[in-house]
């Protein structure tokens, strides 16, 4: 895929500032010892909210997805950042942002108890970071701007 | 490709290639500062107090003692000796249906059963049952039976025998030890008989209903060699105990004044519980529920309302202030107060009740230098938590702890000025089932900590506080070495006077004080 400079310029800046994102969330979180997502998984709503309460009420799946948590995300931001496994990365980082999402839709008629930062409806900042890793995931850049280029085998002479 | 732009090797890169490469390597060391900085800062946070809290959580729980199975007689099988039937892991079959119905649509109800079932069996029997109303001694001796956990038609044990009257009760052959769970007029009555049959006793709280019989049992109990634990299970609270560890290693500083309140708003919360329309003259043995109180024609009412009359009552000072006031004798080993001040009213459920729906009291510890204020109501529930005011910060305990610090400390000064803590945000906040404890904790969890969480744990399980308080008293039976348990007869008799003081001084009208030298109200 060949892109204008701009293009280049605009689409690893956006796969920098995702990681950026992801990398500090994930690294704030293995760095704090007593963090857990105990309160914000219980204070779930919609839907699916039964799914993460459930977890939130057993100890050692809570533990587990805790750790995973922090962890993926870490690595998601180090791959996008770095620029290598760029679509695994992307593919991840959505899925687990659609997790979020699904804790708390912002649909009309839920309340929760943590605050929000915005004003939402059916669209919030997750969905916005979703469609950015879709973004980033159609539009690669790490064969250029990445150390893939280092194992990209067609690469250019 | 210009050779001056390669590297030699068995690869080559031009210096372009390398640097689009590794572009990225800048923003993963500008990432790893910002996080050096962030835990840096949040070290700096973290030392000044937790230098000195090494481990302030209560470790797990102890194990059931070994032993013989200890026989219960249970006096009062109303809705507080059936919770304490499910706490000591008997739930009748029709009421365990229920729970399984519910599970299936209901994770919190999925949860209640599991942690249920997951409840350990405390070696128990129960032996005998007395209630005055038919239906709930029936009721009674069919949960007692289920020895199982089964569900209506699942196989159950033995049926307990069902007395007619306490003293009978009290009396058998095949009861060890007593569970009173009967209106506050009859405590001390049934106590005493169980005393004088030298039977254990886990009596409900308040201890007692009038001045004279506080003593009276705390007299008998003490001549005698019974283990006594009082139902205050807030003994058992996870909060509490950490908040009596931070308390002793000074972190609030000297406190002067202590808020608690009562917060209900709804006729349950109120006392008007409803009337079984399986009760009658017939049913209920109405003589037996008078006991000691002044004679009253029969009521349905009076015997399932009891709670809005002092004559079996003890009123907002004696069934609610009192859950207030034992977990801060825990935390601070208050005691007696010096004296007592209350008023308040009947200014909302004119329904006939004799009992105010607004109290407020205020008792002064002269000796501590410091004031316990207590405020309620029956007709607004605004959350209110208990507030602990030191001259360095305060303590507020809800269902989490929080303590923040004061603006004009002389402890943290130095650490105010130099940012280190800043005022007006907690610098301690402990949510319960948490496994660690921080001084400073994630926006969520700072979040949750002032709204508040329903759950009770222990090593970051859930636990009723009930079995654990019921256990607690169990163990010691077992143990028999002389050991009382947390909520022991001088604990209650400190509760039970200083609900009294307050009482008085209510009814009277005036300030009642404590004489410690004659141990008397006067």
């Amino acid at each position: 895929m060949n892109y204008s400079k701009s293009q280049l310029i605009s689409l690893v800046a956006l796969r920098f500032i995702v990681g950026w994102h992801f990398l500090y969330e994930g690294l704030t979180k293995i760095f704090t010892p007593s963090w857990t997502s105990k309160a914000y998984l219980l204070d779930s709503g919609g839907f699916a909210s039964s799914f993460f309460v459930w977890i939130a009420k057993n100890q050692t799946l809570l533990t587990f997805n805790d750790t995973i948590n922090a962890w993926v995300l870490t690595l998601i931001g180090l791959f996008l950042i770095l620029g290598c496994f760029e679509h695994l990365a992307t593919i991840m980082g959505m899925l687990l942002l659609s997790l979020y999402y699904l804790s708390h839709p912002p649909f009309p008629g839920i309340d929760y108890m943590f605050p929000s930062d915005g004003s939402y409806f059916i669209i919030n900042k997750t969905i916005v970071e979703i469609a950015s890793l879709a973004v980033i995931c159609c539009f690669p850049t790490a064969h250029i701007i990445g150390i893939k280029r280092f194992f990209n085998k067609n690469r250019r002479k | 490709m210009d050779s001056d732009n390669t590297i030699s090797g068995s690869k080559q890169y031009s210096r372009r290639e390398i640097l689009a490469g590794l572009a990225s390597i800048p923003v993963i060391g500008v990432i790893g500062y910002g996080l050096f900085q962030h835990i840096n800062d949040r070290n700096k946070k973290l030392a000044p107090l937790l230098d000195d809290i090494s481990s302030i959580l209560p470790k797990g729980i102890s194990p059931v003692v070994e032993g013989e199975t200890i026989r219960l007689g249970i006096v009062g099988t109303g809705s507080r000796g059936k919770y304490l039937m499910k706490a000591l892991g008997f739930l009748h079959p029709s009421r365990l249906d229920q729970y399984i119905e519910s599970a299936k649509k209901s994770n919190e109800w999925a949860q209640y059963l599991n942690d249920f079932y997951a409840q350990e069996d405390l070696n128990i029997e129960i032996t005998a049952i007395c209630d005055v109303f038919d239906k709930n001694a029936n009721w009674g001796v069919e949960t007692a039976a289920n020895i199982h956990r089964n569900g209506t038609g699942g196989k159950m044990g033995n049926a307990p025998k069902r007395f007619l009257t306490y003293q009978e009760l009290v009396a058998s052959p095949d009861v060890d030890a007593v569970i009173i769970a009967t209106p506050d007029h009859l405590h001390i009555p049934v106590a005493l008989e169980a005393v004088k049959n030298n039977k254990h006793i886990y009596c409900e709280k308040p201890l007692s209903c009038t001045v004279e019989e506080t003593f009276a049992i705390r007299e008998a109990v003490k001549e005698s060699e019974i283990i006594f634990q009082l139902g205050h299970q807030g003994r058992q609270t996870e909060n509490y105990h950490i908040a009596k560890s931070l308390i002793n290693i000074g972190v609030i500083g000297k406190i002067s004044l202590i808020e608690v309140c009562t917060n209900r708003n709804d006729p349950n919360g109120a006392w008007v519980y409803e009337i079984d329309p399986d009760a009658n003259e017939n049913t209920i043995d109405w003589k037996q529920f008078i006991g000691p109180a002044p004679w009253h024609e029969f009521s349905l009412e009076r015997f399932f309302r009891w709670r809005c009359w002092w004559d079996y009552s003890t009123g907002l000072s004696g069934d609610l202030f009192t859950h207030e006031y034992d977990a801060l004798n825990q935390i601070l080993g208050l005691g007696i107060p010096h004296s007592a001040t209350a008023s308040g009213g009947i200014y909302y459920y004119k329904d006939g009740r004799t009992v105010p729906d607004v109290l407020n009291m205020a008792f002064e510890y002269p000796n501590r230098e410091l004031t316990l204020l207590y405020s309620a109501t029956l007709a607004s529930e605004k959350e209110r938590g208990k507030v602990i005011m030191g001259h360095d910060a305060y303590m507020e305990l809800n269902k989490t702890l929080l303590v923040v610090a004061d603006p004009k400390s002389t402890r943290y000064k130095e650490k105010i000025e130099k940012g280190i803590i800043e005022p007006h945000k907690p610098i301690f906040s402990y949510v319960p089932g948490q496994e660690k404890v921080d001084a400073i904790t994630t926006p969520t969890e700072k979040y949750f900590a002032g709204r508040g969480l329903l759950y009770t744990y222990r090593d970051g399980k859930s636990f009723d506080t009930s079995h654990l308080h019921l256990r607690e008293w169990l163990n010691c039976i077992r143990l028999n070495n002389g050991l009382q348990p947390s909520c022991d007869i001088d604990q209650a008799f400190e509760e039970a006077i200083t609900a009294h003081m307050g009482t008085i001084s209510y009814l009277q009208g005036r300030r009642t004080y404590w004489d410690a030298d004659k141990q008397k109200i006067i």
